[in-house]
């Protein structure tokens, strides 16, 4: 059972609500946790996990062996991105327009050209003090593409922590997913079972909301809304989960204290015991949503 | 002809709201009718829901081109899928698909198909627009849900609001930039005169804004900062404040948190003009007077720390 | 020798075109003949790597000088790898293609030995 947490607009609450689900999922049940958000990933400031396994990832770019290379030209020509260029007799790669497709290396007829990684971020993982299996992955400041890092990290299933005294119910993933509602937000999504989105009452909040709504609706994936700052703005955001069959899962009120115990690095469950049994009914919601 | 980019790293800490109130403040000021505004954040485009535009021009965007499966001429022979690094050939009842948002568009799968049954197409995945808004005019732009390179999106939003502001003699170009550090900012801050740095004091606001910064440095952009909702953490405050002086950055300013910010966003205004003695309203004039002060100066361009990036650029061999 | 300008149009009073990978044009002229030859540029709708591709498309055209307005990292190290000497032209005043052709001619334009700028990224 995968469960995207999900927001669109940034700012809303999405880490506060899947640091604070996972927890509460811990308690019984065995939890891996991912952090998508390669560029910005903060929930390992709420979980603190001991992240004793570093990886390096990125991309395979090619090397062309100047020995073998006869300056054909193939390569420069079939790089959709012009990431290699043929001129007179020398062959330039440029790493940072290589999206790793492979393509030049298996087309070169000389065969000239092989593979090497470029790292272009990292993906760690270890242990919470809650038992929550978590990886995070993290790109390198300077680097565009995120994109290879976040597939690293759904592939990379941190191992679940051996030390629970009851067997678990249900192993569950949940994924905490970067902003806004272009392709890594997708991709965190695909081959996940229930997206949830956090938002917060505002038109920025709808505007944005409706973006990541449409993704989980094309890629068929039930959904459920919790709104976060409740009362600071107006009702369009029910009215719009209304009209497009969104059930509200929860309300987190706007109040001062959560926002202060938030900023200094603690979960809701953790600032607010009876936020416990709200996030517990909230997953058992979620559930029942999936298997209906 | 100078760009001021407003960045946050962490989405939601107030960065499309501080634009607003910018672009309302430069209407009155010396700025009157000197600004062109452009919204960089084009997968979560609200800059308009503040500025309501009137649309003069829309034009479609074409991103990159993906690979589409000719069904009538493939054997099923399941190449593409073996040779696809972006998993995107997907099998179907129906037999082999491209999923078009996972395809990278490198056309891997086009060379390697044995009876040639794949092509490139071109795809529409979103559009640009140009606008007369309240504050003056807005080059903006929404990507379709689920697209890639909104980087190529935002350069040409960019451009566009360059090229007018260099064809009118407008001094100054304000853009509300999107959240990250990824490509989408990259190309919202690579050769931008200055960034303003809009940071809440929490934990997540610290970290994404050492990310930011290092970030901004990379490319050689000057930055200020300015802590939104200070007074919510004032020890996470603090903090901001040292790590920007021990990195040689100015904290401008800190905006107290004040529900006049979202009572704006609900009434679709800027703050600034919705309520103009508010707490809120009134640091945010204070800060916009200190960014005019710092445009006004000849900034000296920061120098770009060597990096892995630099590295790579320069010599990938 | 065979020199490319880049240009906005198919003429010799085309206006020059200050930009490199994204010029709309470009122009050689064999200044030993006089004669001039006018070149859609293919980088112009790339997706990314324009300088890269206008570099390549530069040098099979011929050319052993360019005069622009800004090179990029990536361009410029093609054109220098191609051994094509890049020249710069101020981009700020509208001049054409056979104002630049004078300038240098008359060994008025200022070599680009190096980039211009840090790259584009997302373009």
């Amino acid at each position: 059972m995968r469960i995207v947490v999900a927001s669109g607009k940034g700012g809303t609450g999405k880490t506060t609500v899947a640091t604070s689900l996972a927890q509460v999922a811990a308690e019984r049940d065995a939890v891996r946790f991912l952090d998508c958000d390669v560029e910005t990933p903060n929930a390992a400031l709420f979980l603190h996990p001991r992240l004793d396994v570093h990886r390096d990832v990125g991309i395979r770019v090619p090397r062309v062996d100047p020995q073998t290379c006869n300056a054909c030209g193939t390569c420069a020509e079939i790089c959709r991105f012009n990431a290699i260029a043929v001129v007179g007799e020398t062959t330039l790669v440029f790493d940072d327009l290589c999206h790793g497709c492979g393509s030049c290396t298996w087309m070169c007829p000389e065969q000239a050209i092989t593979e090497h990684l470029l790292v272009t971020g990292s993906i760690d993982s270890g242990t919470t003090p809650d038992g929550i299996a978590f990886a995070r992955g993290m790109m390198n400041v300077g680097q565009a593409m995120g994109m290879p890092i976040l597939r690293e990290l759904k592939k990379s299933s941190p191992a679940l922590s051996p030390t629970m005294t009851v067997p678990p119910r249900r192993t569950l993933e949940i994924r905490d997913a970067p902003p806004g509602a272009s392709c890594p937000v997708v991709e965190t999504m695909r081959g996940a079972d229930f997206v949830l989105f956090v938002t917060e009452p505002t038109p920025f909040g709808l505007h944005d909301l409706k973006q990541v709504a449409a993704i989980a609706r094309e890629l068929g994936l039930p959904a459920g809304v919790v709104i976060n700052r409740d009362g600071i703005g107006d009702a369009a955001v029910d009215a719009y989960c209304v009209e497009s069959d969104l059930p509200i899962l929860l309300r987190i009120p706007m109040d001062r204290r959560i926002a202060e115990a938030i900023a200094a690095g603690s979960t809701l469950v953790e600032a607010n015991l009876d936020d416990r049994h709200r996030f517990r009914a909230l997953l058992e919601r979620i559930l029942a949503e999936v298997t209906v | 002809m100078k760009q001021l980019v407003i960045l946050s790293g962490k989405g939601g800490t107030g960065k499309t709201s501080v634009v607003a109130a910018f672009a309302h403040l430069a209407s009155a000021g010396p700025f009157a009718g000197q600004v062109i505004l452009a919204d960089a954040d084009v997968d979560a485009a609200n800059l308009e829901l503040v500025l309501h535009p009137k649309r003069l021009d829309t034009e479609p965007f074409r991103g990159g081109e993906v690979a589409v499966i000719d069904e009538d001429q493939c054997v099923q022979c399941g190449d593409c899928e073996s040779i696809c690094r972006f998993d995107a050939i997907v099998e179907t009842d129906a037999g082999w698909i491209v999923d078009p948002v996972a395809c990278e568009g490198c056309a891997a799968c086009v060379h390697q198909c044995p009876t040639a049954s794949i092509a490139m197409q071109e795809q529409t995945v979103g559009e640009y627009a140009y606008s007369d808004s309240l504050y003056g005019p807005l080059h903006h732009a929404h990507l379709y849900p689920g697209q890639e390179s909104s980087g190529k999106l935002v350069t040409e939003v960019r451009q566009r609001a360059c090229r007018q502001a260099l064809d009118e003699q407008r001094p100054l170009v304000l853009i509300d930039g999107p959240p990250g550090i990824g490509c989408p900012v990259i190309a919202a801050v690579s050769g931008a005169d200055l960034a303003l740095l809009v940071t809440e004091p929490t934990v997540a606001g610290l970290q994404d804004l050492r990310r930011a910064l290092q970030t901004l440095r990379h490319f050689g952009v000057p930055a200020l900062v300015c802590i939104n909702k200070a007074d919510v953490y004032p020890v996470g405050a603090q903090g901001i404040d040292a790590y920007c002086r021990a990195n040689g950055i100015d904290t401008v300013a800190r905006v107290p948190f004040d529900p006049s910010v979202p009572g704006a966003m609900v009434a679709g205004a800027a703050v600034t003009a919705y309520r103009p003695d508010a707490p809120a309203s009134l640091a945010l004039s204070a800060v916009w007077q200190q960014v005019v002060a710092v445009l006004a100066k000849d900034l000296p361009g920061a120098a770009p720390a060597a990096t892995v990036g630099d590295a790579a650029r320069n010599n990938p061999d | 020798m065979n020199v490319a300008i880049s240009i906005a149009g198919q003429t010799p009073d085309a206006p020059f075109d200050a930009r490199f990978g994204r010029a709309e044009s470009f122009c050689v002229v064999d200044t030993d003949t006089g004669a001039w030859t006018f070149h859609a540029n293919p980088a112009l709708s790339a997706s990314g790597g324009a300088g890269v591709l206008a570099a390549q498309f530069i040098a099979r055209l011929g050319a052993q000088a360019v005069v622009s307005g800004a090179y990029g990292p990536k361009a410029h190290r093609t054109l220098s790898a191609a051994r094509i000497e890049c020249f710069l032209a101020p981009g700020n005043e509208a001049r054409s293609a056979a104002e630049i052709l004078d300038a240098f001619n008359s060994g008025r334009l200022t070599p680009a030995d190096d980039a211009t700028h840090g790259g584009h990224h997302g373009d």
